[in-house]
């Protein structure tokens, strides 16, 4: 099993946690992982696209075309880059006058786009490429936690470029949780976004952060130990943005933020040291010492 | 006294010959091609966790590009409160992709010079580093604290990369779209 990893901006250049809990995990899966040398951003889904489209498709195609000299499908642990590559890749694939323009501009490098990868989320490898049973044979310690369970938006939505059973519904990520003995609770608005896409968290941090928050008082109210996102920037958002929050409206909610592929890792054994659970700005301390105890069945 | 009323109100009654018919064809155009299909149902603002709690309100919005009220859409800084969550594209009964229409819109209001500075900043990020957040000194070295390569390996690894980055860049006239200057750096 192999696959070009798509690094993006967040996980190396600000949550490197999550790129050394990948690269460990990787390796009790027996998952190779080829770095796409000169990988530049994605460009964001929310961000770049919003400001001239026709750069966001130039600059995402670059990308692509680097996951295709490896001759591999590409994977991300960003639902941003995800929702780019994703998209980029279905366009260029469908659309010919489209394709015909980026390579235009890819030509000039001595580059082209030929759509013969796939991309795929980190999430969707693990789901659907190993799944949930082979995942199971691998779990050395199940996390007896309450874990809230955050999809956030670009894993799942548009619809009509991913391939997953419902948007307003999915059960993939909570029975991914599942697998490893953690239990996914409910809780009000589960489904709502994080608050940073869109450029949202970067033109107006008091409404991004006004959505934390909210999610946050839900996941309080349903006694979630923990977040586990699919996402680098809802990461991000959750975890950063805890620390704003406090600022902007006085409230510590002290709820640790893992990235999925943090808490498999713990499940698979792996030290916290191992997976960048000390990088973040939320102590995981609670979660830990809970992992101690005794599971209760 | 009548005379003053009707004064008063050209500014905020719309006024039928200043609107712009082709607003609407522009944005269809732009990305926004199902735009036409609204009903005014209100299925995005209901649906919108941004309009929750901020004036936003993208049915108010659509009816507004729908009218040709060209500028005070594309003035309208409500117009990036949207986090392009999808939910309203998921469920408009009339698969308006209410989404594809604000980012349509977006891409438009930054031609007309309407770009958040916020934005020409990160944009600025982008164009100089290939990167909208670059890596910065306390992450190079937590980078190499947790046993990675302390510069990973993407554009910020290769000048040649980047120069492709760049590059593009140039070729849509994106640095231009967002007043880079090249010589600053910013």
């Amino acid at each position: 099993m192999r696959y070009a990893f798509f690094l993006g901006c967040i996980m190396p250049n600000r949550y490197p946690g999550l790129e050394a809990a990948m690269r460990n995990v990787a390796k009790v899966l027996r998952i190779e992982l080829l770095d796409m040398e000169g990988a530049s951003c994605c460009p964001p889904p929310g961000v770049v696209k919003s400001f001239h489209k026709p750069t966001w498709l130039a600059i995402a195609a670059r990308n692509l075309t680097l996951a295709e000299a490896l001759k591999a499908d590409a994977t991300t642990l960003c639902s941003g880059c995800y929702g780019t590559l994703k998209d980029a890749n279905t366009i260029l694939k469908e659309d010919s006058t489209m394709r015909e323009k980026v390579n235009k501009i890819l030509h000039e490098y001595g580059n082209e786009f030929n759509g013969t990868i796939n991309v795929k989320h980190i999430v969707d490898v693990l789901y659907h490429d190993i799944g949930i049973e082979k995942l199971r044979g691998f779990v050395k310690r199940p996390i007896n936690l309450k874990v809230a369970v955050h999809y956030g938006c670009h894993l799942l939505k548009p619809t009509k470029y991913r391939n997953v059973e419902s948007s307003e519904h999915p059960k993939f990520l909570d029975e991914l949780v599942e697998v490893l003995g953690a239990k996914s609770i409910p809780y009000r608005d589960k489904m709502m976004c994080c608050g940073a896409g869109g450029g949202v968290r970067s033109s107006s941090r008091d409404v991004s952060t006004d959505m934390t928050k909210e999610k946050l008082e839900n996941i309080k109210n349903a006694g979630g130990d923990c977040v586990v996102t699919p996402c680098a920037f809802c990461h991000l958002q959750f975890d950063t943005g805890q620390i704003e929050i406090e600022k902007q409206f006085g409230v510590k909610y002290n709820i640790p933020v893992l990235h999925y592929v943090q808490l498999l890792g713990l499940a698979l054994g792996l030290k916290p040291e191992k997976l960048g659970l000390y990088s973040n700005a939320i102590p995981v301390d609670p979660i830990l010492k809970k992992l101690e105890s005794p599971i209760v069945a | 006294m009548e005379a003053q009323i009707l004064a008063e109100q050209k500014n905020y009654v719309i006024q039928l010959d200043k609107l712009d018919k082709r607003f609407t064809e522009a944005v269809a155009k732009a990305g926004g091609e199902k735009i036409n299909l609204c009903i005014q149902c209100g299925t995005c603002t209901a649906s919108c966790p941004s309009g929750r709690r901020t004036a936003f309100r993208t049915r108010q919005l659509i009816r507004r590009a729908l009218l040709g009220l060209r500028e005070k859409v594309l003035s309208d800084k409500d117009l990036w409160l949207c986090t392009t969550c999808f939910t309203c594209l998921e469920r408009c009964p009339r698969g308006v992709d209410p989404t594809d229409v604000i980012l349509a819109l977006r891409n438009m209001a930054v031609e007309a010079g309407y770009m958040l500075d916020q934005h020409k900043r990160v944009s600025g990020y982008f164009v100089k580093y290939g990167h909208a957040v670059p890596l910065n000194e306390e992450n190079r070295k937590r980078r190499v604290s947790l046993g990675l390569s302390e510069i990973p390996p993407t554009v910020h690894k290769s000048k040649k990369a980047l120069n492709e980055v760049q590059g593009i860049t140039k070729k849509t006239g994106f640095d231009k779209l967002i007043g880079f200057k090249w010589e600053e750096g910013k």
